[in-house]
């Protein structure tokens, strides 16, 4: 087994700046706004990329967390696992423009999860989203709208995201 | 976890993580849609052979927020009252494709004996076996518990420190043995009060004080008063010389409620007797949480439903007794 490092934590602070400018460019500025992390480390890197957006774009933009557990259709093949914390900033997403953030994009499925929790809590004008790492191997018509890096890797590899507030180191590695 | 048979033997970990997971549960509740896809295509069968109104359809609803599909069996018309045995009864059920069985019996260990017997392969949870256990009712209590001491700062957290009194029927109530080995398992200090034909004949097995005057217990200061509902028909025997002795003697009255610390809570299972256990004035205090220990009740059994069922059936059979 051998385990590369593809980014390190200037790499992912810069394509944290870079996603947060591509996000107000699309979205012609900050009005409107919500951004919500999936758990875990999608709501750590929400938490990083929406003081940046209201910096660079001058106005507060809400940020929240969205846990899709409940909403998975592999929850009978994996051992039990405890729900997360869903928070919805308190103006709701009603007409908002929602941007999902996560770690790693892969089967889609988690996304695929998230829009239908996003359905029972409200109706957004557009759902976005981000995600640091897409490493291929789609299995639904499902695209991120603002990617850090993209990463061809094999089914096989595993790419694990490490962020400071959790694992106490920043880097992206590819295991295979 | 396979199934949920009783609190005695639920580790501190599985406790904490159903009342967490219960919290994230009425966390959804509060929501645009209140449904959960997350059982479609699980089916939950209530299968009761006592009458019990509150626990039936608080089961029912936490399993069809999560979209599972209920059936609702009731021993009275139905082939039990022909004389068919639980063994005929739980195999029906595996044949229908149940996945848990929600059991409610007369009989103490009725339910460890369809989680164990190799009948049916289904989650079965207790609803209350004989004079034996009531685990979801002790869960929603010490949630309910746990939420109004801690507020917002509840997740995680266990009730050491905290001190409960129990007031009322113990010797009948399922509903004390399950706090009383939960609360003891979450770091509580557990105080019965009863009169002493309605304790048990030996309690020195139980992790509990035992003290036969309300007045006295109150004056220590609980930060939860749990009353017990005085259960009539059980009342054959003279437990008691008559109810407006006992309600003198054991009634949460307004002057002992006045009695109370600021801050703690008295509790109900329910239903009520007003007037006898509980007055008008208790019930209807901002003290009492009756109704949220209702709406807790659906989180839990959410909770309960949600970890037996959502994820992949572990195969040990027998062993897992929990």
């Amino acid at each position: 087994m051998s385990t590369r490092t593809v980014m390190h934590d200037a790499d992912i602070a810069r394509a944290l700046t870079r996603i947060s400018h591509e996000i107000l460019e699309s979205n012609k500025g900050p009005e409107g706004l919500v951004l919500l992390g999936i758990p875990t480390r999608g709501v750590t890197l929400a938490n990083r990329i929406t003081p940046m957006i209201s910096e660079f774009g001058g106005a507060h933009v809400p940020v929240g967390s969205l846990d899709v557990t409940m909403y998975r259709d592999d929850l009978h093949r994996n051992p039990t696992r405890a729900p997360r914390k869903t928070e919805i900033p308190a103006g709701g997403i009603d007409g908002r423009t929602v941007v999902l953030i996560d770690d790693v994009l892969f089967s889609g499925r988690s996304i695929r999860a998230a829009l239908d929790a996003l359905q029972d809590i409200g109706r957004p004008a557009a759902v976005r989203l981000a995600t640091l790492i897409d490493r291929g191997h789609r299995e639904l018509p499902i695209r991120p709208d603002f990617v850090g890096k993209n990463l061809p890797s094999s089914r096989e590899e595993r790419v694990n995201v490490r962020l400071a507030e959790i694992d106490g180191i920043e880097e992206v590695t590819i295991e295979s | 976890m396979r199934h949920l048979l009783d609190t005695q033997h639920l580790s501190r970990e599985d406790a904490l993580e159903i009342l967490d997971v219960a919290e994230d549960m009425a966390d959804t509740q509060r929501r645009e849609v209140k449904k959960l896809p997350t059982l479609r295509g699980k089916t939950v069968v209530n299968l009761f052979f006592e009458d019990s109104t509150r626990t039936r359809i608080s089961f029912e609803a936490a399993a069809k927020r999560l979209s599972a599909d209920v059936i609702n069996f009731s021993a009275k018309g139905s082939s039990v009252s022909k004389g068919e045995s639980l063994q005929d009864t739980a195999q029906t059920l595996q044949a229908m494709g149940a996945d848990a069985v929600v059991i409610r019996h007369g009989a103490s260990g009725a339910p460890r004996t369809l989680a164990t017997s190799g009948w049916i392969t289904a989650g079965v949870v207790n609803a209350g076996d004989g004079t034996h256990e009531h685990p979801t009712q002790a869960l929603l209590d010490a949630l309910t518990i746990r939420k109004r001491l801690f507020g917002d700062d509840s997740r995680g957290r266990d009730l050491s420190g905290i001190r409960v009194t129990i007031v009322g029927d113990v010797l009948h109530s399922r509903v004390a043995r399950s706090n009383v080995w939960l609360l003891h398992t979450l770091g509580a200090h557990v105080t019965l009060v009863a009169p002493p034909t309605l304790v048990p004949q030996d309690v020195s097995g139980w992790p509990v004080e035992v003290d036969f005057d309300l007045d006295h217990a109150i004056a220590a200061g609980p930060d939860a008063l749990m009353m017990l509902r005085i259960q009539l028909e059980r009342m054959n025997a003279a437990y008691f010389p008559t109810e407006r002795e006992y309600s003198r003697r054991y009634g949460l009255d307004a002057r002992r409620l006045e009695a109370l610390p600021t801050g703690s809570i008295v509790l109900h299972p329910g239903p009520m007797n007003r007037g006898l256990e509980i007055s008008a004035e208790a019930a209807d205090s901002p003290r009492s949480t009756v109704l949220e220990q209702v709406t807790n009740g659906v989180s839990v059994r959410m909770a309960v439903l949600y970890l037996l069922l959502a994820g992949e059936r572990p195969h040990t059979e027998k062993e897992d007794l929990r």
